[in-house]
């Protein structure tokens, strides 16, 4: 190695910044209808933010979309609401609860919602004409995951085929699809869990307050705290305690759990991840302890 | 606590590397192994990998991990043993931080290696220490040579099962030569490791006293980034992405005063580096214009550099869209309408001269045509042979015309400016990865 090399050197979350910002320009530039999904959760927000930059002074040039389970922390849907009215945005709502009154879906007899997401998802997309869903998958959740492309082509039913999928090359994403198709977009692919948090740090970005330590009310299930609510009472056996936990993802209370932690600061947060020995899915989500293979399972099926 | 926190604001850098080779040389094992020894598997992730081992019978009775399972996730790889596509992960060490890309040996595949292989700063690419070089070897090393990775090693593998031979890693290293000098690659690495015991990757061997260069994790730590080598000495260019124009739809958070007449050229520095008052040109049109802004999402800077993603403010107002490249003055290269191309085709549908296709470059897409198709590489001997056909995994040397000039840069002198996507203009899907160069200088031998 003989060459000079240069000074101008960008640190990691820089260089992860800058790439994901040019990613969200592309999709707004080549696709008519971009949607971002929204939930209120960690990985949502910091894209949320990243388009942000991507179009300053400008604001985000496109709605999002949440997909309601009827199964949310009142504080998530709280702080959703107050984001989009802060940054100008439009919110669409799909709402399994609705289709569930309406008898088109069945609730499970394990009482969880998340995998009953995926028909009001792609009812939303077609009824919203979106030709790009941007979504805050990191490739390091999950093995199937690890898997996707970055702009990734969903078929007419909205599914994933992990065994024919395009090539990606360079920064030169490919977005060409026939009408009815549509494509996933994942800005943060290349994020891990601990650039994440760095990150919200760094940028002072806000989150629900249940990714902080606080007192609440829980019972064991499964090996993880479960919260006491109207979704997810405890059995008669199932003793509960008042516990110091946060969460480290935030999906359905009926299949998120909490983790004892006295992190009550984003940087007490920072340390904490970076001392894990444990996925954050692995840690918290019932939904990901079905099967080896449930994440893929449900990706196909086009789950975001 | 402490000693956490500071390892923690350490700003780190970014290595991207790939794994390649024949199938069943062991990729997925060293990647499984670098994330074991490196301590960047979780407990969970250990457990489930234990498990399916034990259902499996994996290392007989005593029971060994399977550490391919770790990046094999989809269900159709774990059934096989093979890996299907690329699999990310990210590890760190205490001097950087990586994303690795472990990619499929099998040729049916190959596309998928590519894709793993494109963005790559290093590609490590694994030789069964009992079967040598192979064809699939040396169709990824051309893929290598071909992309212009900057760092290449060799990792001879499965040294357990050749007794450690000192003979046989010296036999390896001559025959890789021939192939690389052939290829005009510089500075090969070449480890003997053991990816299902460790030996050479994260820790030493003491069972090669014969050999004294690095442990592949110490390679790794080192190797400069694409970036670090090439900021220095190419020019600055910077595809438009999009025209920052918001008028009456700027951010709730902006004073509307100031930023009513804002107009930016959003887009990520694709090489070199720029400076408030340097002088660009752009093409297409030819417009000669000075930088006045650099802004960062809302921050104004004096200086940026790739691959950051900026806004640019000029002095005077063009007619600049999405597909235009802002270069400095003197530098971009003359808009052509016919290139030489060196391409990897990826698609199972065959190409002759008279296609029609799209070809993606930067930011823009224009139409074009393959007008003659020069020949074909022989893995063999690497050099051209005619051929009127392309066909699937084909390296092929190729004449297109474009309907739209672009000022399209030597992949050898800029590799983001020079690469391209050829696309199928009816289904969108991407035919192959091509990089446009003076086809002299890939002339390649043994
Ligand atoms: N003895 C020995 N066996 C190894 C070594 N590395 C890998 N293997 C075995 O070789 C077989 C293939 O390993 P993989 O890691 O799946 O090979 P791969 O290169 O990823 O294969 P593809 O991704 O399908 O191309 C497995 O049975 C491994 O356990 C090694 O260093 N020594
Ligand atoms: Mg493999």
């Amino acid at each position: 190695m003989s060459q000079k090399l240069s000074e101008n050197r960008l640190d990691l979350l820089d260089t992860l910044e800058s790439e994901s910002i040019h990613i969200i320009r592309e999709v707004v530039a080549e696709f008519e209808r971009p949607v971002l999904l929204f939930s209120g959760g960690k990985d949502s927000v910091v894209v949320l933010h990243l388009a942000t930059k991507a179009f300053w002074p400008g604001k985000v040039p496109f709605p999002v979309l949440h997909v309601d389970t009827g199964h949310n922390f009142p504080e998530v849907i709280e702080f959703r609401d107050r984001t989009v009215e802060k940054l100008g945005l439009r919110l669409e709502v799909a709402s399994v609860q609705d289709y569930i009154d309406r008898g088109v879906l069945q609730e499970r007899p394990d009482g969880t919602r998340n995998p009953l997401q995926t028909l009001p998802l792609l009812d939303a997309i077609t009824a919203g004409k979106h030709d790009a869903v941007f979504g805050g998958a990191r490739r390091d959740e999950d093995k199937a995951r690890a898997k996707e492309r970055i702009i990734s082509l969903r078929d007419e039913f909205g599914q994933w085929d992990p065994r024919n999928q395009r090539p990606e090359l360079w920064n030169l994403y490919n977005g060409r699809h026939l009408p009815g198709q549509h494509v996933r977009a994942f800005p943060i692919s290349n994020w891990t869990e601990l650039d994440i948090w760095r990150y919200i740090e760094r940028e002072g970005i806000e989150l629900p307050p249940l990714y902080y330590a606080h007192e609440r009310e829980v019972y064991q299930r499964d090996g993880m705290w479960r919260a006491v609510g109207p979704v997810s009472e405890p059995t008669p056996d199932e003793v509960v305690e008042t516990r110091l936990v946060r969460y480290r993802t935030v999906g359905d209370m009926s299949c998120t759990g909490a983790v004892e932690s006295p992190a009550r600061t984003i940087s007490d947060v920072v340390i904490e991840v970076a001392a894990s020995t444990l996925t954050e899915r692995g840690a918290t989500r019932a939904d990901d302890r079905i099967s080896e293979a449930a994440m893929e399972d449900r990706k196909k099926e086009g789950y975001f | 606590m402490p000693e956490i926190t500071q390892t923690l604001a350490q700003a780190r850098t970014l290595l991207r590397f790939a794994t390649a080779g024949s199938v069943d040389d062991g990729k997925s094992t060293l990647v499984g192994r670098l994330l074991h020894d490196s301590k960047a598997v979780l407990v969970d992730q250990l457990e489930a990998v234990a498990r399916t081992s034990a259902e499996r019978g994996f290392g007989g009775e005593a029971g060994g991990l399977d550490l391919a399972l770790l990046t094999d996730g989809l269900r159709a790889e774990r059934e096989q043993g093979i890996t299907i596509d690329v699999a990310y992960r990210y590890f760190s060490t205490s001097e950087r931080s990586f994303i690795l890309a472990d990619c499929p040996g099998h040729v049916q595949y190959t596309r998928n290696m590519v894709t793993g292989a494109a963005t790559a700063d290093a590609v490590v690419v694994l030789i069964d220490a009992r079967k040598g070089v192979l064809e699939q070897t040396r169709r990824h090393l051309s893929v290598v040579a071909l992309l212009r990775v900057p760092n290449v090693i060799v990792a001879v593998n499965k040294i357990d099962l050749v007794d450690f031979s000192e003979q046989v890693y010296n036999d390896i290293v001559t025959d890789l030569a021939k192939i690389t000098n052939g290829m005009r690659m510089d500075d090969v690495h070449v480890i003997p490791v053991s990816a299902l015991e460790g030996d050479n990757v994260v820790e030493r061997s003491t069972k090669t006293p014969w050999y004294s260069g690095p442990t592949l994790i110490e390679l790794l730590e080192q190797l400069p980034a694409i970036d670090e080598i090439e900021n220095n000495h190419e020019a600055f260019r910077f595809p438009v992405q999009l025209v920052i124009r918001p008028q009456g739809g700027l951010a709730p958070s902006v004073d509307a005063d100031e930023f009513r007449d804002y107009r930016g050229y959003a887009g990520q520095i694709s090489s070199g580096e720029i400076r408030v008052g340097d002088s660009v040109e752009i093409a297409p049109g030819n417009f000669k214009t000075k930088v006045v802004g650099i802004d960062i999402a809302g921050k104004s800077v004096e200086h940026a550099f790739a691959p950051q993603s900026v806004n640019l403010r000029l002095a005077e107002e063009f007619d600049v869209a999405r597909g235009a490249v802002i270069g400095a003055t003197n530098t971009l290269p003359e808009s052509v309408n016919l290139i030489e191309a060196e391409v990897f085709w990826l698609d199972p549908r065959s190409a002759e001269a008279g296609a029609r296709v799209l070809v993606k470059t930067g930011t823009s897409t224009v139409q074009g045509i393959i007008s003659q198709v020069i020949g074909r590489r022989n893995l063999d001997t690497l050099a051209i042979d005619p051929a009127e056909k392309i066909e699937v995994n084909d390296i092929a040397h190729v004449l297109i015309k474009l309907a739209t000039p672009q000022p399209f840069d030597d992949y050898r002198d800029n590799r983001r400016a020079g690469a391209f996507l050829i696309i199928q203009p009816q289904d969108g899907a991407t035919l192959a990865a091509g990089i446009h160069t003076n086809l002299e200088l890939v002339n390649f031998s043994i």
